[in-house]
């Protein structure tokens, strides 16, 4: 079973993702900023990574980076969840290491096929 | 596979009105000029986080309302933009329109769209003031629109060559995976080139050497096989060529993007008119409280919690043992005492512990004060300062929830009446800034709230004269200061000269008094002319249990809340006058007390008629004080209050009964309703006009 770690500061959007995943038999673990998804990425293994980017504490562009320098996450995908205004944000995120984007607005079935589409 | 998102809602406008709050007390906290780019962002994160909430829940209206703010927000985050009073201001009214929108969907209820379109057109005029970015796109949109629109047409197939930069798989991304999706649009051929692939032993399994070309077959759209790509578009060199004649290359990329965009923007439109239908069609539903009916616990409470739930069934087990004994002796007795004294314990521990998680900072009851006086002072124009403290002071959720309007009135009142102009202040040797200060302690077992002023005080004179001429108090009666200033609570009075929107509409201290009353508390007021006033607010920590006295009368128990219990005292007959025949009174030092006999207004029966067999109560309330007649003082206990309404209907002298440990039902006296029945009986009395005052309002 492929265990993803969600990271989100909004409970809703988190609870949100967390219930699709595990609907669809993932093993999901919930983070609610950049430090505390860092703190228990480094304590444990993931298949994937689905991050907000905005967030108190430590957001998602530095999080994509400081797990790419864990060598357990140097080829994990890692999506971040961002607006569709923010196309910067999109190259940002590419640049600090993101494997890609989910585009919020979105929808539970939006969400879990780009997560099988990514794990394959 | 469909699932119901629906059930996240809640919590989506929790966090919500908590994201609102948070931009409101930030927008307030800015400094114009100079802001703090810490402070911008976190407003900034709270509409970010509102906006991608509501759009995913399906509330487009305010994800549409939201965008607009955050765009503001975020060019000021970045420096584009300059912080102004004037964006400050209409920041902090889509606030307020914001949480209307967002009570009003929870409600199912019709959003208010002329004030919505109002605050929205101000936000996009400012937006549009210096930034034309939007402009802009929507032009490149049309373009793009028609030259996409007319190629997908007629399409055999598609030739990809795809050739990977060396690091893209440190982005995570597998050339597999994309290749793997391009297979779900059509049937494809692969075809790979290994051409780059070094010696074996030169290979870095970390980069990527190969290279494909990949043909997929069928009408496919080019926006399809670009999505496949979206995520590497510029981690790879690209070329997608249509195995047509008349089309070549691929649409920039930006055009596609802005399609996109459109087309959401339509599908949100026809999303709203559909939500606003179903709300108008529903709108006939039952309304639902506004009071939140969930509560956020920090972990520490509920693992207190858990711990002692641990501790008790430890102890249970202990007693357990003890009754299984065989020779039940001395030793085994001790045992058995040792725990039953700690289970009493641990059962007191765990009432408190459940109790705790019931109690929130009193901080979310006085949050929304910065913004109350900041808008109303710059409407008054006067220059008033706020301080606050004792926020984290805790007190029972629904105590708070309760409380939050009668704090209003009274701060508004201190803004309106109690602080004066600033020419006024200057003139009286004054700091033309005024200060209201809030505080909340805990004192015994009540909380406290305090609101100060240092305003120009109570005016008397004008407070007498006008209860005069309303007929509350009579021209001849004696009044100290204090009770001159309690007139103010009294109903239907108000002194304001103008009737302002602020406050003074005549409905005023009587409601917060009431308010506050049934609640279980006190409010009271000392004021001193030309330096200010202090309105201090009493209330019990929880509604849910109460200290009290048990009493009996009769066959009857009763419980006397020990708060408002003075003394208990053993008749002294000298001390005892009969006025009459009809009221009692007991001369306790230098006070006369009006004595309550319970079994005369309750009509049951006492042991005894005669006073000076029984035993006295002396309670207070508000300042006033009776003496309640009763047979027997049986002990004191916490009791948890069990609601009459529920099954039965409000009784006046009651508040409530409670279940005994030896499974009886024993009634809740509330003193200030005895007081208002022994009232009632002296009323119908000629007695009235010459002990009545110690009674009397």
């Amino acid at each position: 079973m492929a265990k993803i770690l969600a990271v989100d500061d909004s409970a809703s959007m988190r609870q949100m993702v967390s219930f699709t995943l595990k609907s669809a038999g993932f093993d999901v673990i919930e983070a609610s900023d950049g430090m505390e998804a860092l703190n228990k990425a480094k304590d444990s293994k993931f298949d994937l990574v689905i991050s907000d980017v905005n967030m108190p504490n430590m957001d998602g562009l530095t999080l994509v980076g400081e797990l790419r320098k864990l060598g357990n996450f140097k080829f994990i995908p890692i999506l971040l969840l961002t607006t569709e205004s923010s196309a910067e944000k999109k190259q940002q995120g590419k640049a600090a290491g993101a494997t890609g984007w989910i585009v919020k607005p979105f929808n539970p079935d939006q969400l879990l096929k780009t997560v099988n589409k990514v794990l394959g | 596979m469909s699932i119901d998102i629906s059930q996240f809602l809640n919590t989506f406008y929790e966090e919500s009105f908590e994201g609102l709050d948070i931009m409101e007390s930030e927008l307030l906290a800015l400094n114009v000029g100079e802001a703090d780019t810490e402070v911008i962002n976190t407003i900034f994160r709270a509409a970010h986080s509102i906006k991608g909430g509501s759009g995913t829940f399906g509330l487009n209206a305010v994800a549409d309302y939201t965008h607009v703010m955050e765009t503001l927000l975020d060019e000021m985050r970045a420096g584009q933009r300059e912080v102004t009073q004037l964006a400050v201001d209409i920041l902090l009214r889509s606030v307020d329109v914001l949480r209307s929108m967002l009570l009003s969907l929870k409600d199912n209820e019709d959003l208010d769209h002329e004030t919505i379109a109002t605050t929205h057109s101000e936000l996009e005029k400012l937006l549009n003031g210096e930034a034309t970015t939007d402009q802009a796109n929507s032009s490149v949109t049309n373009i793009s629109t028609d030259s996409v629109s007319g190629k997908i047409e007629d399409v055999s197939g598609w030739t990809i060559v795809f050739k990977p930069n060396v690091d893209m798989l440190q982005t995570g991304n597998d050339p597999v995976r994309i290749i793997r999706e391009l297979e779900t649009l059509g049937s494809i051929t692969v075809e790979a080139h290994t051409d780059q692939l070094p010696e074996f032993e030169l290979i870095d399994p970390e980069q990527s050497y190969l290279s494909w070309t990949i043909k997929i077959a069928g009408n496919v759209a080019e926006e399809d096989i670009k999505e496949c790509f979206e995520w590497v578009e510029d981690e790879c060199e690209l070329t997608i060529v249509a195995n047509h004649k008349n089309s070549t290359v691929a649409a920039p990329i930006l055009e596609e993007a802005v399609v996109h965009d459109e087309k959401i923007q339509d599908d949100r439109r026809q999303d709203d008119r559909r939500q606003v239908e179903r709300r108008t069609s529903s709108k006939t539903a039952a309304k639902k409280p506004a009071e939140s009916s969930s509560i956020r616990v920090n972990i520490d409470k509920v693992d207190d919690l858990i711990n002692m739930v641990g501790e008790l069934v430890i102890t249970q087990s202990m007693l357990s043992q003890i009754g299984g004994v065989e020779n039940f002796d001395a030793v085994a007795l001790e045992r058995l005492n040792d725990g039953l004294v700690q289970l009493e314990q641990h059962t007191r521990e765990l009432q408190e512990s459940v109790m705790r998680i019931r109690m929130m900072p009193i901080s979310f009851a006085f949050q929304r004060f910065p913004r109350l006086v900041h808008d109303l002072s710059t409407q008054l124009e006067k220059q008033i300062e706020l301080k606050m403290s004792g926020e984290a002071t805790e007190l029972d959720k629904t105590v708070m929830e309760k409380i939050g309007d009668p704090l209003v009135h009274l701060v508004r009142n201190s803004l309106d009446h109690g602080i004066e102009m600033p020419e006024i202040r200057a003139e009286n040797g004054k700091d033309a800034t005024g200060t209201i200060e809030l505080n909340a302690f805990h004192q015994g077992g009540n909380i406290v709230i305090e609101i100060k002023d240092d305003g120009a005080g109570l005016n008397h004179e004008r407070i007498l004269s006008k209860a005069i001429s309303s007929g509350i108090v009579k021209e001849d009666d004696n009044l100290t200061d204090d009770q001159i200033n309690d007139l103010i609570f009294a109903p239907g009075f108000s002194t304001a000269d103008v009737v302002t929107d602020v406050s003074g509409r005549g409905v005023g201290m009587d409601v917060v008094r009431r308010n506050i009353r049934a609640l279980g508390g006190t409010v009271e007021v000392k004021s001193e002319k030309g330096v200010g006033s202090v309105f201090t607010i009493r209330l019990p920590l929880t509604l849910a249990i109460l200290d009290g006295q048990l009493i009996r009368v009769g066959s009857e128990t009763y419980i006397v809340p020990l708060i408002s219990i003075i003394e208990s005292l053993q008749v002294n007959p000298e001390m005892l006058n009969s006025v009459t025949g009809t009221a009692d009174v007991y001369k306790l030092r230098d006070d006369y007390i009006p004595i309550v006999k319970l079994y005369d207004i309750f009509g049951i029966e006492s042991d005894t008629t005669d006073i000076s067999e029984g035993l006295l109560v002396v309670v207070e309330n508000e300042g006033r004080k009776i003496a309640i007649c009763v047979d027997e003082l049986l002990g004191q206990q916490q009791v948890v209050i069990k609601s009459l309404e529920t099954n039965l209907k409000q009784i006046s002298g009651l508040s409530g009964a409670t279940i005994l440990g030896n499974g009886t039902v024993a009634l809740i006296l509330d003193i200030n309703g005895v007081m208002t029945l022994y009232h009632d009986v002296m009323k119908s009395s000629v007695l009235q006009d010459k002990y009545g005052k110690y009674i009397a309002a």
